[in-house]
């Protein structure tokens, strides 16, 4: 799991040989505290950590420093899509003279009806917008669990029973052992200064 | 914290019903206006409360009435399997249908259910981008009817077209016949937007409920659970770069929701509008219909939170201030679906067309009067008790004033489609519906389909959305004493828990955990 130069190792085996260091995570209790633990971890200039919250706390991601996401900009494009998608299909298949392959050798059947034009974009309209809505939807939900990592069926900190309260109501600083500036002791000394009630090293099994 | 069901509803009827005497339960007064209201959540202060309270629902036994009611929902359910395999092995002549009644209970059914699924997704989209942070009680069972609604309403359709076998040629599928959908046709619109909606409000339902099925499965005792709700929840650990995409991704997503279902049923009422039907054929159908829908939908929230709420014990977290204000919303809505009633009539007579005018003198005192009077009664008449607080804040009267719009809204598709249908243009092809009880009996069967669904949703997911109610709370806010308190010294037991001390805190260690600790 953790990817580590070999010093790193070193330092993270230094108690228990047989087990890997995931990280230390540090307990919180209320969600001023986590920011302001979040805050410091952040100017102390670690970049492989992480909060964990049972619900977005207001004001966090930026307390972390984290940026803004790019999904809205990648679903407009998939919004996009979406409505091409809509529109040459009705084209092809109402309008269209031409054969494609799609799966089987397709080709269009140009309807009309009643004298009315082929290209009838007006009436054309409601399945181009349904279809963008449609891509854009599913994709927004791709796209963030993609960026997120997700699903994914096991992770070191889920098989830790005190994390079990990272969905209830407690709040956790988890420092990566895989970040550059993480030295066990002196990670542990850190954390113990943002007056966390727990500390515990967290063991990639 | 009670940890029963009957201890819990026990306390949260004395808030309701008795005054503030007893100092250890907040009394409901959130139908009052702002001053001196208490918060969203009564009785709870902290996070651990909130969980609790919402999951016992799935994790201690149902009550005996969730076990009655099931029963009672799976023989209708088995009711509907029976009608709906009859009609396939014998064609849809079983039912009343005629010509010129084409489309009557089937229909019918389909606009009833999917208007009834357009208050979850008003709920859960729209109050959200108005910032509306009561929606957080009841926008998980709302999204769940939604998608329960569609179901229903998605059978009917499908069973309609006879040859249920052919049902497939609906989508663009590329075949070797060269055979393609009428993209121009208001009827294929309507499969577009129909799955859609549903394919979007299940995803919307499952994105909210992640974070909760991973407090589910924190909470699991049993190994089936935890692996069930473990998968279920995908691998959320709360992650706060987790929780800033997602956050933007349901913002993404409500955003989408709110034009497509307003699209919805202006789609399912060109069904009708682009027909050249008299009464059919009008240009308020759109609106008519989405706030029909969303009058319908409200009403039917309203049915279903009464008894939950009741039944599982969350008088708590759906309080007073969520049934006022839906009953506030049944009221507008409802007086919007009387203006268009009114509108239809005045622009029929001011057209000047004989075949309109008819059409609407024909629906009010022709051979389905009383469909037309049930309709206007449930409708417009019923929902005006609502401009009283003392009904609005009533729990008997709002829970019999929902199921009477229900039944005016099932009504109201009734007279539209058959009435017009029955009587067109030319008297030699005018002709009558007739129900048969297999008709009645798909209409009830598909009640049943739903309650399985919706009980089944009730016993084994979150009911109400945990993350989002914690989201609320007083406790949530992370700057509580520079908001609240800016004059309040620190306490100095809790120095340590403001800022960063020059001191390390005590770090208390779990023994439990004491081989993984430092």
């Amino acid at each position: 799991m953790t990817t580590m130069t070999p010093d790193r190792h070193d330092h993270a085996q230094v108690m228990s040989a047989p087990a890997r260091v995931y990280g230390i995570m540090a307990e919180f209790e209320t969600a001023e505290q986590i920011t302001n633990a979040a805050k410091a971890v952040n100017a102390a200039g670690y970049r492989f950590w992480d909060c964990h919250a049972p619900f977005p706390v207001h004001g966090l991601d930026k307390a972390m420093g984290i940026k803004r996401t790019i999904l809205p900009v990648l679903v407009f494009f998939a919004g996009l899509t979406g409505a091409t998608i809509g529109f040459v299909l009705q084209a092809f298949t109402n309008a269209g003279s031409v054969s494609i392959w799609a799966l089987v050798w397709v080709s269009g059947y140009p309807f009309l009806i009643s004298g009315k034009p082929l290209m009838s974009v007006p009436a054309w309209i409601p399945i181009i917008f349904e279809l963008t809505i449609l891509f854009s939807a599913l994709s927004t939900v791709g796209i963030m669990l993609f960026m997120n990592n997700l699903p994914r069926l096991s992770h070191p900190l889920l098989s830790n029973n005190r994390f079990r309260r990272a969905t209830d109501d407690r709040f956790f600083v988890v420092i990566e052992a895989r970040d550059p500036k993480f030295l066990r002791s002196k990670t542990e000394a850190f954390l113990k200064t943002l007056g966390s009630r727990h500390i515990e090293v967290v063991e990639d099994r | 914290m009670p940890n029963t069901f009957h201890s819990a509803s026990t306390s949260a009827s004395t808030s309701a019903s008795t005054s503030a005497s007893k100092g250890f339960v907040d009394k409901d007064n959130t139908d009052q206006p702002t001053s001196g209201r208490v918060p969203l959540v009564l009785n709870m202060t902290t996070f651990g409360e909130v969980t609790h309270q919402v999951c016992r629902v799935t994790e201690n036994r149902p009550p005996l009435a969730w076990y009655v009611a099931f029963a009672i929902s799976l023989s209708m359910l088995g009711f509907l399997g029976f009608c709906v395999t009859y009609l396939i092995f014998t064609g849809v002549g079983v039912w009343g249908l005629n010509n010129p009644v084409m489309w009557a209970y089937d229909i019918t059914n389909f606009v009833f259910w999917v208007g009834i699924g357009h208050a979850g997704t008003l709920i859960s989209a729209i109050l959200f981008l108005f910032r509306q942070k009561w929606r957080t009680g009841i926008n998980r069972f709302a999204e769940a009817m939604t998608i329960f609604a569609v179901i229903c309403a998605g059978l009917f359709p499908g069973i309609h077209v006879g040859r249920v076998w052919f049902a497939y040629w609906l989508f663009p599928i590329p075949n070797s016949m060269d055979m393609w959908p009428q993209f121009r046709s208001p009827l294929l619109w309507d499969v577009f937007a129909v799955s859609t909606y549903f394919t979007v409000s299940l995803v919307f339902w499952y994105v909210g409920m992640i974070p909760d099925l991973a407090t589910l499965r924190d909470r699991a005792k049993g190994k089936f659970q935890q692996f069930a709700y473990g998968l279920a929840a995908i691998g959320w650990r709360g992650s706060m770069r987790h929780w800033h995409r997602y956050e933007v991704a349901y913002l993404l997503l409500a955003a989408l929701a709110t034009p497509l279902v307003l699209s919805v049923h202006s789609v399912v009422s060109f069904d009708f509008a682009v027909s050249q039907v008299p009464g059919w054929h009008t240009t308020i159908f759109p609106p008519y219909f989405v706030a029909g829908a969303i009058f319908s939908g409200f009403a039917m929230v309203v049915s279903l939170a009464v008894p939950a709420r009741q039944l599982f014990g969350l008088k708590d977290l759906i309080t007073l201030r969520h049934l006022d204000n839906m009953n506030k919303i049944i009221l507008l809505t409802g007086c919007m679906v009387g203006y268009a009633y009114s509108m239809e009539f005045f622009i029929a007579w001011y057209s000047g067309a004989m075949y309109e005018k008819f059409a609407f003198v024909n629906r009010a005192f022709g051979q389905y009067w009383w469909a037309y009077w049930i309709m206007v009664s449930c409708n417009v008449i019923t929902p005006q008790l609502f401009w009283f607080k003392r009904v609005r804040t009533s729990i008997p009267l709002m829970f019999i004033l929902s199921i009477f719009v229900n039944v005016g809204m099932w009504f109201e598709r009734f007279v539209i489609i058959v009435t017009s249908l029955a009587n067109d243009f030319l008297p030699s092809s005018w002709g009558d519906f007739i129900p048969t009880w297999i008709d009645i009996g798909t209409m009830v069967g598909a009640f049943g389909l739903f309650g399985v669904l919706f009980l089944l949703f009730c016993r084994y997911l979150p009911m109400i959305a945990i993350a989002e109610v914690k989201a609320i709370m007083p406790a949530a806010n992370p700057h509580p004493h520079h908001a609240h308190h800016p004059d309040h010294p620190d306490h100095p037991d809790h120095g340590g828990d403001h800022g960063i001390p020059a001191g390390a805190a005590p770090v208390l260690r779990d023994p439990q955990s004491a081989k993984g600790s430092l």
